[in-house]
């Protein structure tokens, strides 16, 4: 079935809004959700023609270079700097495959999906233009299968009118968790198997002969597409000299409007949050960063930069740009309970620690949350045995998201352990997809 | 003289079998699961322990790299 953007876009509604008068705003995504998706024609009229890679080895350095200058860092959650990777992908002795990472494997996230939904050109021209660099010969987009249908059209459209140098072949992603991590994705592509394997992503068989792959999120690709056109110096105009830029983040939980949204990075989390419009309920805590970030008490975070200099401050980080809210009504113990047991049954299943340290975790925190006696110290000395030691940092994410649990619900904690609980609402906020559930 | 080493379990090979920790107590102990912690790097008075454990480990999960 062809889901349509509008369809995309009232599962997580609402695309496209930003923070009235922000420089340049919006960049990625359109004004208004009716003009999406953007045709071919209608990208090009928004943002030019997409300037050609580069013919030489000299030139392509110097674009590189560029990228370097604009500051651009991953967009899909580790946040590494983008150039970093072209110029070791362009210096490779063979020529890289150039994978677009569309999978968005974490269940509440949709910013990758509505981009793509809304721009799937942009993300395009960043994948042709990182070929472009690295002199790859072929691009694949690994995307979600909501909006697989939607990006399929618009790489058919770009062959027809020969738009790209290279072909351009457009894949459905892995499903599962874990399956958007850089080396599950490349493994995904070449063999079909959506496993993380603890290496660089490497394609061709299992020699060191076999082509190495550029694995990217498909927004860090479009703020790519957006720097071959402008410039460094226009990138920079937006966000913070730290960490330039926009980024798209995803608000979730108790608010109006659940959604996608760009901001500046730097915009302070309280108005980021008002963007999605306040609940009825007052916020107890955010879970920043996705599921495995970091739970905040709402008040402590509100006047924090959404950036990862602002975000430290509480030993936070803005991830793929996640943020989930908690209402006061509901339980943070029993919320974090239910993550923890999807995240332990999303584990790839390859990691002793991981397999079986993080389903005892979940099952200590399901006791904590309905109140049954356990034990904190041993939960902690789980946590601490668990992370690091996984081929891929699936175990140290879940760790990191419960131990801030921990530390941010540690009041509802010892209430618990009294057989008590503040929680009014039963119905759970943070959705995890049914499928998942046990 | 041998550049300093450590210890590296490759997880995903590894199936928590303990062998390593009963021949190299003092640099390898075992989680709540069975599965082996690796301590620092490797004293030059144990190398010879850890190469052995290396070689036994039965799922060839266990290698002894340069230390950074």
């Amino acid at each position: 079935m062809m889901m349509s953007p509008l369809a995309v876009a009232a599962w997580r509604p609402g695309p496209a809004r930003t923070r009235p008068g922000a420089a340049g705003l919006p960049r990625l995504l359109p004004a208004a959700i009716s003009g999406c998706p953007a045709r071919l024609a209608e990208h090009l009229a928004r943002h030019g023609p997409l300037p050609s890679g580069a013919e030489d080895a000299r030139s392509r350095q110097e674009l590189i270079r560029e990228v370097e200058r604009s500051g651009l860092r991953g967009r899909g959650g580790a946040g590494f700097p983008t150039a970093v990777k072209l110029r070791a992908l362009a210096a490779a002795a063979r020529s890289p495959l150039v994978i677009a990472n569309g999978t968005e494997g974490e269940p509440a996230s949709a910013k990758d999906k509505v981009l793509l939904a809304c721009a799937p050109h942009l993300v395009l021209d960043g994948a042709v233009y990182a070929a472009g660099l690295t002199g790859a010969r072929q691009v694949v987009v690994v995307v979600h299968h909501a909006v697989r249908d939607i990006v399929a059209r618009a790489a058919d459209e770009r062959r027809r009118s020969r738009y790209d140098g290279v072909p351009v072949r457009v894949l459905d992603a892995g499903t599962g968790f874990v399956a958007g991590e850089a080396s599950a994705v490349a493994h995904w592509v070449e063999r079909g198997i959506a496993l993380p394997s603890g290496k660089p992503p490497r394609l061709g068989g299992t020699s060191r002969a076999g082509h190495p792959a550029l694995v990217q999120n498909v927004e860090t690709l479009a703020h790519l597409a957006l720097i071959a056109r402008h410039g460094a110096a226009w990138f920079r105009s937006a966000g913070t000299a730290e960490e330039p830029g926009s980024m798209l983040v995803t608000v979730t939980g108790a608010v109006q409007r659940p959604g996608a949204y760009e901001i500046e990075i730097g915009t302070p989390t309280g108005e980021m949050m008002e963007l999605a419009g306040r609940a009825r309920s007052p916020l107890s805590a955010l879970l920043i960063g996705g599921y495995f970030g970091t739970w905040v008490s709402a008040a402590a975070a509100a006047p924090l930069p959404f950036s990862a200099a602002g975000l430290a401050a509480v030993g936070a980080s803005p991830g793929a740009g996640l943020v989930a809210a908690l209402p006061e009504t509901a339980c943070g113990l029993a919320e974090t309970a239910r993550l923890a047991r999807y995240l332990a049954a999303e584990s790839a299943g390859q990691c002793g620690p991981c397999v079986f340290g993080l389903d005892a975790i979940a099952g200590e925190m399901t006791r904590l949350a309905t109140g049954l006696p356990t034990s904190l110290v041993r939960i902690q000395r789980w946590l601490g045995q668990v992370s690091g030691r996984g081929a891929c940092r699936h175990p140290d994410g879940a760790a990191r998201m419960i131990g801030s649990a921990l530390a941010v619900f540690g009041a509802e904690a010892d209430e618990h352990a009294r057989g008590r609980c503040r929680a009014t609402r039963t119905d759970s906020v943070l959705s995890i997809p049914p499928e998942a559930l046990p | 003289m041998n550049p300093p080493a450590r210890l590296r379990v490759d997880p995903i090979a590894c199936d928590g079998r303990g062998l390593c920790a009963e021949l190299l107590p003092e640099l390898i102990t075992l989680d709540d699961w069975g599965f082996p912690i690796i301590a620092g790097e490797v004293p030059g008075a144990l190398r010879g322990e850890a190469t052995e454990a290396v070689r036994l480990c039965p799922k060839l999960a266990l290698r002894l790299v340069p230390a950074r």
